[in-house]
């Protein structure tokens, strides 16, 4: 943090130093463009650069609760289906979903003491288009193109009974799915450190 | 692969990089150096061994490993064409000191395997509700301000368990390091936050690219990009080169080959934070943090044996994920009395303290148990205040998954048998629920 202080001082003397005259803060601005041009960026350290929109765009896979990351794309519960037998979904989950011997896919009874939520529990269904494209097929995830993403998510959101068999997902529709037992689940709220804990005797 | 074809192999491989400069094995055997030296006993190792002189072993009479836990997906090998790693528990019941060996750190079970990362090619960035998006190589982020601090890890996995053998089996899935490397603070001030961010997300590298939501307040306080372990890069099963070390808060947090952090709004909640490692239990809420005070014994600990009456020192490991541990207590009457037991060493925040009291043992049966105090005052808990403050019967506490409990710090207790073997000191139960299994 000394380093950064110090960058930062030293920037704010140049910028005192050169606002002397318009010309001499013409010149400073025309500075900071080639400085940028090399490469460096205007954080206090000068480490580092801007990424480019390529690079956002293929790590930026996170998608919230209200979808706004969610690509360009759409797929129906009838396209689906296929893309579940044809791109090996169906190896690990089974013809139907339900078979195995990977996690129960459709239905699924929930203990909430000892399983994984089945998917009608999971409170965004964001939540499963982000989870097939992230880490989905198992044996090469990222493989899936974002239409098949949509499509399988659609097939998953129909099986489970929460969306008709003729509903489309596509960025707008799918963050505007109500899952079942949304309201059953709670929004950690952010953590204070050194937030006492409510007990004194106790975990 | 035998030991000594891979020091051979390993010795091959290093002398090549080392050019002209190394010296035959046989040459270095007879160097004036080593000539006064007692030739090694057969099948001991060699200490003039040049793989072991450049990359240190510990003794041939030294075999502790890491514990390798039961394979989930053992059933679908068929789709298991990535190398899953098992999990594996840092062997407790041998330990000894504060720091935790990184060759005998617990690691999780990788679904997706270990990466295989080239430093020079790796990146991190930092995007979203920021001034300035930056990636950065991780020589720049060496450039920065950094920190080294001791810190324990724990997984959400560990608990007290009336089935365990080993204190392995009980408190394995934990290890404590020294870890270096950047303050996140340095980071976000680099990259200058916008109006609304309020939480982050870190994600890694590997083929499920693990992800976790950071809320930003703990981001600030004490979280950071750790390139260094115990004085060397951090190893490839615990997330080379980058790691995010979340101190005192589940294991989880600690995303491995770091490679984005992303700065939001709100949790973002993938399938791994909302399917197991949210509890509906809305008192548990707070308990998905920071880890509560917190400690085990170590020693005497399940199998093993003590040689006869005698003295001897009682020993084992504190911590809190709220602080400093302020004192351990130790009983060996099942917790009708307690001694206070000697801090070994510093009591560090968010650390391993190792703690032992000297015991004479009368040959009597004993029912060993500690109890740690941490900074804030708050007291680890038995099992039956644990059972208390929750509600739950034990049939229910064991047969529920940990990761669904709050944090499962109550007490686990060890016995003393009339022969000087050592058990499990909790009451017998039939079903214990875990999350690995």
């Amino acid at each position: 943090m000394m380093v950064a202080s110090a960058m930062g001082s030293n920037r704010s003397r140049l910028l005192q130093t050169c606002t002397v005259s318009t010309l001499a803060l013409a010149l400073v601005v025309t500075f900071e463009v080639v400085v940028l041009g090399q490469g460096q960026t205007d954080a206090p350290s000068g480490l580092g650069r801007p990424p480019t929109a390529a690079e956002v765009q293929a790590w930026d896979i996170s998608i919230g609760p209200d979808g706004a990351e969610l690509p360009e794309g759409s797929g129906t519960t009838g396209e689906g289906a296929g893309v579940y037998s044809q791109r090996g979904c169906s190896e690990c989950h089974g013809p139907t979903g339900v078979e195995g011997p990977a996690i129960v896919l459709v239905g699924g009874e929930v203990n909430r003491r000892t399983t994984y939520f089945p998917i009608a529990y999971w409170p965004f269904a964001t939540s499963i288009w982000d989870f097939i494209r992230r880490a989905m097929p198992y044996h090469r995830p990222g493989v899936l193109t974002a239409d098949e993403v949509y499509a399988l998510t659609a097939f998953l959101l129909h099986r489970n009974g929460i969306i008709e068999a003729s509903a489309v997902m596509n960025r707008e529709s799918l963050p505007k799915v109500v899952m079942p037992h949304r309201d059953d689940y709670i929004v950690p709220e952010p953590w204070i450190p050194g937030t006492p804990r409510g007990f004194k005797r106790q975990p | 692969m035998t030991r000594k074809l891979r020091d051979r192999r390993r010795f091959l491989k290093e002398s090549s990089s080392l050019a002209g400069l190394v010296l035959a094995p046989s040459v270095l055997a007879v160097a004036p150096r080593f000539a006064s030296a007692a030739p090694p006993a057969p099948g001991a190792n060699d200490a003039n061994d040049l793989a072991s002189v450049l990359y240190g072993e510990r003794s041939r009479f030294v075999t502790t490993t890491r514990i390798v836990e039961g394979q989930s997906h053992r059933d679908v090998p068929a789709v298991r064409p990535t190398p899953h790693r098992p999990s594996a528990r840092t062997p407790l019941g041998e330990s000894v000191g504060m720091i935790t060996p990184t060759s005998l750190h617990f690691t999780t079970q990788h679904h997706y395997g270990i990466p295989d990362i080239n430093p020079s090619e790796h990146k991190l960035m930092i995007h979203g509700l920021v001034d300035r998006p930056l990636v950065w190589t991780v020589d720049e982020l060496k450039r920065l301000p950094f920190v080294s601090r001791i810190y324990f890890l724990e997984c959400v996995g560990n608990r007290p368990n009336p089935r365990a053998a080993t204190v392995a089996d009980t408190h394995g899935r934990m290890a404590c390091s020294e870890w270096t490397g950047v303050p996140l603070s340095v980071l976000l001030r680099e990259a200058s936050l916008k109006n609304g961010a309020k939480w982050l997300i870190a994600e890694g590298a590997d083929g499920g690219k693990h992800m976790k939501s950071v809320s930003l307040p703990k981001a600030w306080d004490d979280v950071m990009v750790a390139f260094g372990q115990n004085g060397e890069p951090v190893r490839p099963d615990h997330g080379f080169p980058l790691r995010l070390i979340v101190p005192g808060h589940e294991g989880i947090y600690n995303v491995k080959w770091l490679r984005r952090i992303k700065i939001v709004d709100q949790p973002y909640l993938s399938f791994q934070e909302h399917s197991r490692f949210i509890s509906e239990y809305p008192k548990t809420q707070a308990d998905t943090y920071e880890y509560g005070p917190s400690s085990v014994i170590t020693y005497p600990s399940g199998t093993h044996q003590l040689s006869g009456q005698g003295s001897y020192v009682i020993t084992g490991l504190a911590w809190s994920g709220g602080g400093a541990v302020s004192k351990v207590e130790v009983s060996t009457d099942g917790g009708r009395t307690y001694a206070e037991a000697e801090l070994a060493g510093p009591t560090l925040p968010k650390a391993h303290s190792r703690f032992f009291l000297p015991w004479r043992w009368n040959g009597e049966e004993a029912m060993l148990q500690s109890r740690c105090t941490d900074e804030n005052g708050i007291v680890q808990p038995s099992e039956a205040e644990y059972l208390n403050y929750w509600n739950f019967t034990r049939r229910e506490l064991y047969g529920t998954i940990q990761s669904k409990l709050g944090h499962c710090n109550w007490m686990q207790p060890w016995k003393v048998n009339h022969d000087g073997s050592v058990s499990n000191g909790l009451e017998p139960i039939e079903v214990v629920a875990d999350v690995h299994g």
